[in-house]
């Protein structure tokens, strides 16, 4: 068996935080520049080798190092495992990472802490090529926990921010939730299994074929549990639009592109052990369309360029849960391929906006920028109308291959297709409201800045650290080549990513489903067969839907800006419910935070650990103290009286042992 | 033959007596012969049973060896004794010219 040194790639990241990490302080940024790209390039490079020898390799292609624990019978290795859809995440995490890479260094010349960045950006790197090379669990997790971990740290980067810290520790202890799903479901899998390793549960599945639902169903639901953390889906959702508050390549690169995929990664490739649950595809279709819909009317409503994107991501990760409920795993991972390249580009070209705007991040006070940036205008557009489902780019096959597959669901599937439909037609509409918002009319920057949103830029500067807001007052400007390149790079393939699954419907092979089929080899079979002129016909609905949405927002945000005032005002409720997200944050704070603040503050703070811990120990001391006042008068330093002790207890022992009472003193 | 019990009785009023003069005499050179007096009140037990314990072997067996651990006890106790005197003479000189009394009461240095 050839041996493709798996261990590698994302060794060479972690040398880079390494290198980064320990002496980054002292290097000039050119040197912290050039190791964080080469410790990004290094894996792409290898992974586009193994692409290119990869059909003459036996998959999956497993790789051990070395056992890690061994108990009895039980043992987990430090093993590696490459097949087609790890080759796909591989593909998708090295190579967009690299992309955001180059633009981190145009982005973030001039922060502070510039080495602390990439020395995080190649951690987070490590991790996460950790986490999609994974061959069992217990290793999986530990990517699963590192990239929770460089999230944190690359959320709360601008640390002196109290804001930015609290979302860092909300993000963390949201996904905290889901880990703790995630460590119960390899509990349950090393009770029922006795192993960790994937291709060892998967075959004592495959030789039970009785198993169905039973604890194969609650290893699922656990699983879905950590899904749900670390994907941003109902009910773990509220920590990433509070993760906006990193620096936006961030929001790029773990916020949209790679590290909230995981959770669909996850299912997919424990997808043998939903497939016997039918139960817990339900679940996961039924979270993944609400949160799809959800986050999308959320999405309407917001001001703030990032936070948009932030729902919309959301949004599309309810999608790619839809998908793969529905057990269409290669449709989810399309669009997550796909997804990560539109929704990295939204979120680096509106990077390039906020820093073409020195910092300002509020929609309401952008307007007219389509001529001063003209190719984050145009990198833009394209993935706008990509995640809009506009045919024939990235974001219309992949969704359209979603929602079809939904449609072909015996059972509900007709249901969340129409509520995939509805959100297809929202996501265009809030992401056209965006694009006009930005790119179109009159700058609206003067008049409003002075007035609400400069005084929050204004306050920021006073923090120690550079701010994203304090880059120095510029007129409004293009990007450097670092930033627009990568976007140039993002755009194409927003365009043409799409084309390698173009649905046999409209006259394509969807080469990439036929690819990926091995890895869901058992699934395939219970795929309902659909036609393809039902999928042309859905694809030209969902079309006109999106087209709608384009509409409706260019009739309110270009035409007549006037509506969405009056339309607010008319239905002033539904429209304070989503704008403020349906207070599911204070719904969560008053639910769940305050009972818990409320335990820790009062009951464990108050009650145990000052009453009984410090009390008892309190107590302990001052009973020690009192006795030994009390004893210390014997020691007067009058000799005669120690003597007088002496006599008097020795003389009490021989009247004792004369009675008797010491016989138990002697061993017999 | 001098039945045991008549030392005993002789060594438990000799050491009474010193533990009598230990507590209730304050000049510290008297209060340091009572304890010469129950050391050698110890001595006295020590060779009486030793004298006893020989005997009653004898008696067991003529061939048994003369006992007379007891009364190598007492030449310890005696060396340790006389060491003791000599340091705690040079301590009794020190503190007189120190202090310049002999009044254990006055000698309360050590306590709290």
């Amino acid at each position: 068996m050839t041996d493709l040194h798996l261990w590698l790639i994302p060794l060479v990241p972690l040398a880079g935080f390494l290198v980064n990490g320990l002496l980054g302080r002292k290097f000039p940024r050119a040197l912290v520049t050039t190791v964080a790209l080469i410790a990004a390039l290094v894996p792409f490079i290898q992974v586009v080798s193994i692409a290119a020898k990869f059909g003459s390799l036996t998959l999956p292609h497993v790789e051990t190092i070395g056992t890690w624990i061994r108990a009895g019978a039980f043992h987990a290795d430090f093993s590696f495992q490459l097949d087609q859809l790890t080759l796909v995440m591989l593909c998708v995490v090295t190579g967009v990472g690299f992309i955001i890479h180059i633009y981190s260094a145009g982005y973030m010349a001039e922060e502070e802490g510039y080495w602390r960045f990439f020395a995080y950006m190649n951690l987070f790197l490590f991790f996460m090529l950790t986490l999609v090379l994974a061959e069992n669990f217990l290793v999986m997790f530990i990517g699963w926990e590192g990239v929770g971990l460089a999230s944190y740290l690359l959320i709360g980067f601008y640390y002196t921010k109290d804001s930015a810290a609290r979302a860092g520790k909300k993000a963390f202890v949201v996904n905290r939730i889901g880990d703790f799903g995630f460590l119960l479901a390899m509990f349950l899998l090393i009770a029922h299994f006795g192993t960790v390793s994937f291709s060892e549960v998967f075959t004592q599945i495959a030789a039970h074929p009785a198993w169905q639902g039973g604890f194969l169903t609650a290893i699922a639901l656990f699983l879905v549990l950590g899904a749900t953390g670390k994907s941003a889906q109902i009910p773990l959702y509220v920590w990433l639009p509070d993760a906006m508050e990193g620096p936006t390549p961030v929001s790029a690169l773990i916020h949209a592109a790679t590290m909230v995929t995981a959770g669909v990664y996850m299912i997919a490739r424990t997808h043998v052990i939903f497939d016997r649950s039918p139960y817990a595809l339900a679940v996961v279709a039924i979270i993944g369309t609400a949160t799809a819909f959800f986050a999308a009317t959320i999405g309407i409503a917001q001001t703030d360029i990032k936070r948009v994107l932030a729902y919309s991501t959301i949004s599309q990760l309810g999608y790619m849960f839809l998908a793969c409920g529905v057990a269409a795993y290669t449709a989810g991972i399309f669009h997550l391929v796909t997804h990560a390249f539109f929704k990295a580009l939204l979120f680096l070209a509106a990077g390039s906006v906020i820093h073409a705007l020195s910092g300002e991040q509020d929609m309401r006070v952008m307007g007219g920028l389509r001529k001063k940036i003209p190719v984050t205008f145009w990198t833009m557009t394209a993935a706008v109308f990509a995640i809009s489902g506009a045919p024939p780019l990235a974001g219309f096959v992949s969704k359209d291959e979603i929602l079809y597959q939904a449609f072909i669901t015996p059972g509900p599937g007709k249901i969340l297709w129409a509520f995939g439909l509805l959100t297809a037609g929202l996501t265009s509409f809030y992401m056209f409201r965006l694009w006009y918002m930005t790119f179109f009319g009159e700058s609206r920057a003067v008049e409003k800045d002075l007035e609400e949103h400069g005084a929050a830029v204004h306050a920021r500067r006073d923090t120690k650290l550079t701010l994203e807001a304090e880059h120095h007052a510029h007129p409004v400007h293009e990007s450097p080549g670092l930033m627009i390149w990568p976007l140039i790079i993002l755009a194409i393939l927003s365009v043409i990513g799409g084309w390698m699954g173009w649905p046999e419907g409209l006259g394509g092979g969807n080469w990439f489903a036929h690819w990926l089929s091995p890895v869901f080899a058992a699934s395939s079979s219970t795929s309902p067969a659909g036609s393809n002129q039902l999928e042309f016909l859905l694809a030209c609905v969902s079309t006109l839907v999106a087209a709608a949405g384009w509409f409706a927002a260019h009739l309110m945000y270009y035409k007549d800006p006037a509506i969405p005032e009056r339309a607010a005002g008319k239905i002033r409720s539904v429209y304070s419910l989503v704008k403020n997200k349906y207070w599911v944050d204070e719904i969560y704070g008053a639910v769940v935070v305050a009972p818990v603040f409320f335990i820790a503050r009062y009951l464990l703070n108050v009650l145990i650990d000052r009453g009984v811990i410090d009390g008892g120990t309190y107590a302990a001391g001052a009973t020690a103290q009192g006795f030994g006042a009390l004893v210390a008068r014997i020691q007067s330093g009058n000799i005669r009286s120690y003597a007088g002790w002496l006599a008097l207890f020795a003389a009490l022992l021989l009247a004792a042992s004369h009675f008797g009472w010491t016989a138990h003193f002697w061993v017999h | 033959m001098v039945p045991i019990a008549y030392y005993l009785v002789l060594s438990g009023i000799l050491f009474s007596i010193g533990v009598a003069a230990f507590l209730i005499k304050r000049n510290i050179i008297t209060v340091f012969m009572s304890i010469e007096l129950m050391l050698n009140a110890v001595n006295l037990t020590f060779v009486a049973f030793s004298r006893y314990w020989s005997q009653a072997q004898y008696r067991l067996n003529p061939t048994n060896y003369l006992q007379v651990n007891g009364q190598i006890f007492v030449f310890f106790v005696m060396v340790v004794a006389a060491a003791e005197a000599a340091v705690g003479l040079a301590i009794i000189i020190a503190i007189f010219r120190a202090r310049n009394t002999l009044n254990v009461d006055q000698i309360d240095l050590m306590k709290l």
